[in-house]
């Protein structure tokens, strides 16, 4: 029996087509797995199920009745929750309190409303008790639980409010094997209970383990749903990733590779372990895993912001890295995943943000000489294609494509020598895709080494000319581009779940 | 072209000191509305500017520093008692500023390499640096200040009140340094990003440790002029200060989550303030009410600016 349908939904960000024309029907008592690339739309989706979204067109029908969510509560008070990523639990409030919070059991005395500690507790519990959740101790604090147990803590406030719909996004990307194979056992018990849970995962092998049935989203349509036994794993991943990319790459440069001049040797940290790899001119190195496999990790730590153990030898001599600055003096640059948290400063202009690292360049004696600065900004926009209204603007009134561009253009003022790349096109349209990977050829095709660390298979698959794979924190296989398939990527990147 | 929320911070305010003239002037043409008053006002501001410009080096790294008072009292005093203690002017003023940068330097490693909150850091330090006042000072104040001391803070040069003219070189030189450096672009990615800003090789802890050195050295050149102005080192002189020189910078329209703010946006903030006090007491407002109105001010002002800011950008 159908629970939930969605109908026709669309859904655009300034302008950006994020959901096309979905059609989505979930039946009561299932675990229905929803996968797709990063973009695909899967998290935009479920938001708007579970109310934090509202979609530009479409109707949602639950249990057959339409139902207009404009909230995350009118969500909830119709029985569906959605349990994000990024926990929304009060760190310093225990268990209990966390499950009651804003509706706290209280009692009245003198016709005050007194909280009932004792209430809530036995409640909790009871909670717990039914979906076989018993061991997490309710009077314990949030900041002092795993990260499964805060899971379960808001799964189980979740349920507390009566939810006959459970959505998680990604709920086993941070969990060990022991505890993703416990999660499964209370959502296979949660499901006898009636519950019907909706499960994006970028785990193949686990959608076949779990799930009933699946749904396919690509590029912000729904290619497919099908149930979990008339599908195999390739077939879902050549529905993931679709057939017509030949024209979303330009054309690969004919260019010479030259002497390995940048190596580094057995690092570790507490994100990654014993990581060795070398970099020649002019090669683009892709470092391929899932997110939490460790590579932005590698990439941070070789640019000076995290700390490490091991050596890095960089034209010939071993040099020592424990800051930025390390790294750029020795033309080694970073150009970070989150670009809004590492990469610039949102307030300031694009002037500004190009400068940031090269006003040495810029200025004498601690001036700063405006006419340099200013040729060296409008050179660069122009190189790069970087659309703005003035060199002036601010950069947070940038679309995301040209945001990255002025990321970009700061390093390129100092004649890189690598260049580390972090999801370079994460979030920012095909067009400014296209030009990013001829920009990375550029570079490469002069002879900068570029490490490219990427979660989007297709990027790497076609812009490396060696692949290295990583999953928790180790490198997993070399692959050549020329002969491996995506297919062969994912293998090596849930490679080690298991130990 | 849409409008950035950083003209609404920039122009407003001069709108607002604007219209606070023209009440005044309108209430009381014959006292208010004359060049000597303006003069007045400027010699008025002149203190609260002075630490408000460090304030603001230290507000725009999203920091803030409530001991700017405390310096301004406990300078004022070793450079009064210095004085009277050997007789040169010099020694003073120097032991003074030495004093001064000396408070603002520990505060500042406080804040970068200790990593205490600023709002504590300062807290703790205003209070330690008010009381090694009252200790240096025994409670008293220190009389028989050389005539010489008194030219800072009364005397004129060619007409103009020295203080005057010390509030101005103050602002250019801050103005100089934080809109034509290198340093001051590091002040404001420091404030706007931390994180990021250390990505692009600034020397964070060198920033941070300076902008309150800076601060500490405005304090005490302000408290300078403050024991000068009043003839006598009062071991309480600065108290209350760093209030006024905090509203100064937010009137000013600097934020206090750091990276943005203009050093113009200061001065009129610190004009408005003096503005709203000379007014107030020309027309006989009673100094109760000035606070009460005083605050109103401020509050106003605060809000129509991040109204403002939303309305432009709808």
């Amino acid at each position: 029996m159908e629970i939930l349908r969605v109908e026709n939904i669309k859904k655009s960000f300034s302008g950006v087509s994020v959901l096309k024309n979905i059609n989505l029907s979930i039946k009561s008592g299932e675990l229905h797995a929803i996968v797709g690339e990063n973009g695909a739309g899967k998290s935009t989706l479920m938001k708007i199920i579970a109310g934090e979204l509202e979609p530009d067109s479409g109707k949602i029908y639950l249990n057959g009745k339409e139902v207009q969510f404009h909230s995350p509560l009118d969500a909830i008070n119709s029985g569906i929750a959605l349990i994000h990523q990024e926990f929304s639990l009060v760190p310093q409030l225990t268990v209990y309190e966390n499950i009651f919070l804003g509706r706290e059991i209280s009692k009245s005395f003198l016709g005050i409303d007194f909280i009932d500690r004792k209430a809530m507790k036995k409640e909790a519990q009871n909670v717990l008790k039914t979906f076989g959740i018993e061991n997490i101790p309710v009077n314990s604090k949030i900041k002092d639980l795993s990260v499964a147990n805060k899971q379960l803590t808001e799964i189980a406030k979740a349920l507390s409010t009566n939810s006959k719909i459970l959505i998680m996004d990604e709920p086993t990307a941070a969990l060990t094997l022991r505890e993703t194979e416990k999660l499964f056992s209370i959502l296979t018990n949660l499901k006898s209970n009636g519950v019907t849970i909706i499960f994006i995962s970028h785990r193949l092998e686990e959608i076949f383990q779990i799930a009933d049935s699946v749904t396919i989203l690509r590029n912000g349509e729904l290619i497919a749903t099908k149930q979990i036994n008339e599908v195999s794993m390739e077939e879902i991943v050549s529905m993931m990733i679709g057939k017509s990319m030949s024209n979303r790459f330009p054309p690969k440069p004919s260019k010479k590779i030259g002497d390995k001049f940048f190596e580094v040797r057995n690092i570790s940290s507490d994100a990654f372990k014993g990581i060795n790899f070398s970099l020649r001119r002019g090669e683009i190195l892709g470092i391929a895993g899932l997110v939490g496999c460790g590579n932005t990790q590698v990439g941070e730590s070789i640019y000076g912001l995290r700390k490490f153990d091991g050596e890095i030898y960089f034209e010939g001599k071993k040099i020592n890295i424990s800051k930025p600055t390390d790294a750029i003096e020795n033309g080694i640059f970073l150009v970070p995943e989150d670009r809004h948290d590492l990469g610039l400063v949102l307030q300031l202009s694009v002037k500004e943000n190009h400068s940031l690292p090269n006003l040495d360049l810029f200025s004498k004696l601690g001036f700063v000489s405006t006419s340099t600065e200013k040729k060296s900004v409008k050179d660069t926009i122009a190189y790069l294609n970087t659309k703005v209204s003035s060199i002036n603007q601010i950069v947070e009134n940038l679309s995301g494509g040209n945001q990255q561009k002025v990321v970009l253009g700061k390093w390129l003022v100092r004649s890189p020598k690598v260049l580390i790349l972090d999801e370079p096109t994460r979030g920012i349209d095909v067009g400014a895709k296209f030009e990013i990977y001829k920009f990375i050829y550029e570079q490469s095709s002069k002879g900068v080494g570029i490490i490219l660390i990427s979660s989007e298979l297709a990027e790497v698959l076609n812009l490396s000319d060696r692949i290295l794979v990583m999953s928790e924190g180790r490198i997993t296989g070399e692959l050549d581009p020329q002969n491996a398939t995506q297919e062969d990527i994912l293998r090596l990147a849930v490679k080690g779940k298991e130990s | 072209m849409t409008l950035s929320n950083g003209f609404i911070r920039r122009y407003g305010v001069i709108f607002g000191l604007a219209g606070i003239i023209i009440f005044f002037a309108i209430e009381s043409p014959n006292y208010f509305f004359t060049p000597s008053n303006f003069i007045l006002i400027s010699k008025q501001s002149s203190i609260n500017i002075l630490l408000a410009l460090g304030e603001m080096f230290v507000i725009l790294t999203a920091g803030i520093d409530l001991s700017v008072g405390a310096i301004a009292g406990l300078v004022g005093a070793v450079a009064a008692g210095t004085i009277v203690a050997t007789g040169n002017l010099f020694l003073g003023l120097i032991a003074g500023i030495g004093i001064g940068i000396a408070f603002g330097l520990i505060n500042g490693v406080i804040v970068a390499f200790a990593k205490v909150p600023a709002f504590i850091a300062t807290l703790a330090t205003m209070s330690a640096i008010t009381g090694i006042t009252l200790i240096y000072t025994q409670g008293e104040p220190i009389w028989n200040l050389p005539s010489s001391f008194d030219f800072i803070g009364q005397g004129n040069l060619a007409d103009i009140p020295f203080s005057i003219i010390l509030m101005a070189l103050a602002f250019v030189a801050a103005w100089i340094v934080l809109e034509k450096t290198k340093y001051g672009r590091h002040i404001y990615a420091v404030g706007g990003n931390i994180k990021a800003s250390r990505a692009a090789g600034i020397k964070i802890s060198a920033v941070l440790v300076s902008v309150y050195a800076i601060s500490g050295l405005l304090s005490a050149i302000g408290g300078i002029v403050l024991a000068s102005r009043l003839g006598t080192a009062e071991p309480t002189a600065g108290s209350g200060y760093e209030l006024d020189a905090i509203a100064a910078v937010v009137l000013g329209g600097t934020s206090l989550f750091g990276g943005e703010g203009w050093v113009v946006g200061t001065i009129i903030g610190g004009y408005i303030i003096a503005v709203l006090n000379n007014g107030m007491t020309i027309m006989n407002i009673s100094a109760y009410y000035q606070e009460v109105v005083k605050g109103l001010v401020i509050l106003l002002a605060v809000m129509l600016t991040s109204f403002g800011k939303k309305y432009w950008n709808e």
